[in-house]
């Protein structure tokens, strides 16, 4: 499969969980794993474009395709703006549901680059903040998106 | 940390190969398509497959077309694809109704509806909308194909007509006119399994309900088919008194049990209730009155 737009080809159990895979066996740690139960949404990855809860689907699966992690938004050192958005906007308190919550964002801005509050709250309503920091990632995704928007203006 | 016990892997590249491999290996070789019902239960255990045949490529089988007075939706449509499809807003709206309440937008983008149906759920959505849409579904063996109608697809809980080393291959919806339909749902929390739904279809005929097609998840070992009331409604023209005729039926046909969604008294009332809301949407929309 690629990962982050590397080529990687491991021999795993069938059982392996592409989470696990992604975190134990090439150390990408930054996608966690949660709830086990693809209820908590903070091991959001893209699979072939799509987010995609990594604790639900098999590595073997994978076989083939495209997958990208948190890991791939920082480019040449520059924060993805979604990143951003999180940052400007705290829109992280202890930061578990983190990676999941700008996998998903991310994924929604790509495919609607100017959402309402309704349209990213039904985005994220398969991801769960515990700190109950929903406001600030509201916040925080607007911010990317006027941020984007301004940045493709300019 | 929650792994599904060891099992075999293999990957489908047609449908043939599909059937061929469920032949070959057993009662206990699994397909796997989305995934998001069986490895839950291959965690728990409550699933134990020995091999797993991944039908994720087969994209010949992820399609909703019309066809021969039918719309056609392959096997491996994924729920996304459902609730974007604007031939099914225009025709089944309940599709759409459904798809925003089932699961989260995430796991939308892997579950499927051959993987829905077949899971058999009775709190899943989709074996209501699918009865009250008075759909068929194709199912393949090595001898061919057959279609089989929603009234024989449910043998039992978690149990259908897709027999071993059988494949659902795609569901179809007779296109009639005067259609319209709804789906409604209550749940605890976003995303949650319903406490009880209702998905209901009207064809209307002249100012009357030419025919009726109503079921209920989550009140029941398998998904309700209210066939009692449809009878009541079909070639009636619908009335306020008809359509509380038709919930109090509801109510009592249902077989809800108490858990943590809620007791059996409230779930009865719920039906009801969600019965003629779902009723009284179907019917606007088939006349253009939706409000």
């Amino acid at each position: 499969m690629t990962v982050n737009g590397e080529q990687v080809s491991r021999e795993v159990e069938p059982r392996m969980l592409l989470v696990h895979f992604l975190r134990e066996t090439l150390d990408l740690t930054g996608t966690h794993w949660g709830c086990d139960t693809s209820n908590c949404g903070a091991c959001v990855v893209h699979l072939d474009g799509r987010p995609v809860k990594s604790c639900t689907i098999l590595a073997a699966m994978c076989d083939g395709h495209e997958i990208r992690t948190v890991e791939s938004l920082e480019r040449n050192g520059e924060l993805d703006p979604i990143q951003m958005g999180f940052h400007e906007l705290h829109a992280l308190q202890c930061g578990f549901c983190t990676p999941g919550m700008l996998m998903t964002t991310r994924a929604l801005l790509d495919e609607n680059p100017d959402p309402t509050d309704h349209e990213i709250r039904v985005a994220i309503s398969g991801a769960i903040c515990r700190c109950t920091g929903y406001k600030n990632i509201v916040s925080a995704v607007r911010w990317a998106a006027e941020y984007e928007a301004a940045q493709k203006g300019g | 940390m929650q792994t599904p016990a060891a099992f075999e892997y293999e990957r489908a590249t047609s449908v043939e190969g599909a059937i061929a491999s469920l032949q070959r290996l057993g009662p206990e070789a699994r397909l796997i398509a989305g995934g998001h019902s069986l490895l839950p239960m291959m965690k728990l255990r409550l699933a134990n497959p020995e091999h797993l045949i991944d039908v994720n490529d087969l994209a010949e089988l992820a399609y909703i077309r019309e066809a021969e007075g039918e719309i056609r939706i392959g096997a491996l449509t994924r729920h996304v694809d459902l609730l974007n499809s604007d031939v099914l807003a225009r025709h089944y709206a309940l599709f759409r109704d459904a798809e925003q309440v089932i699961a989260d937008p995430v796991v939308r983008n892997r579950g499927t509806i051959g993987g829905s149906l077949c899971q058999a759920d009775a709190a899943e959505d989709l074996s209501a909308v699918c009865t009250a849409a008075k759909a068929s579904v194709v199912i393949r063996g090595a001898e061919g194909e057959r279609v089989v109608g929603m009234d024989q697809f449910h043998v039992g809980p978690y149990m259908t007509a897709v027999g071993a080393a059988e494949m659902l291959t795609e569901v179809r919806l007779p296109l009639r006119a005067g259609a319209g339909s709804a789906h409604e749902k209550v749940e605890r929390r976003a995303g949650d399994w319903a406490i009880a739904a209702c998905s209901a279809a009207v064809w209307m005929d002249n100012g009357q309900l030419g025919d009726v097609g109503i079921g209920l998840s989550a009140v029941g070992l398998t998904t309700v088919h209210l066939t009692r009331a449809e009878e009541l409604l079909r070639g009636t023209a619908p009335s306020d008194e008809l359509l509380a005729q038709a919930g109090e039926i509801a109510a009592a046909d249902c077989a809800p049990t108490a858990d943590g969604r809620g007791p059996v008294d409230y779930k009865r009332h719920l039906v009801g209730v969600l019965t003629q809301r779902a009723l009284r949407r179907a019917i606007a929309r088939a006349t253009n009155q939706e409000a």
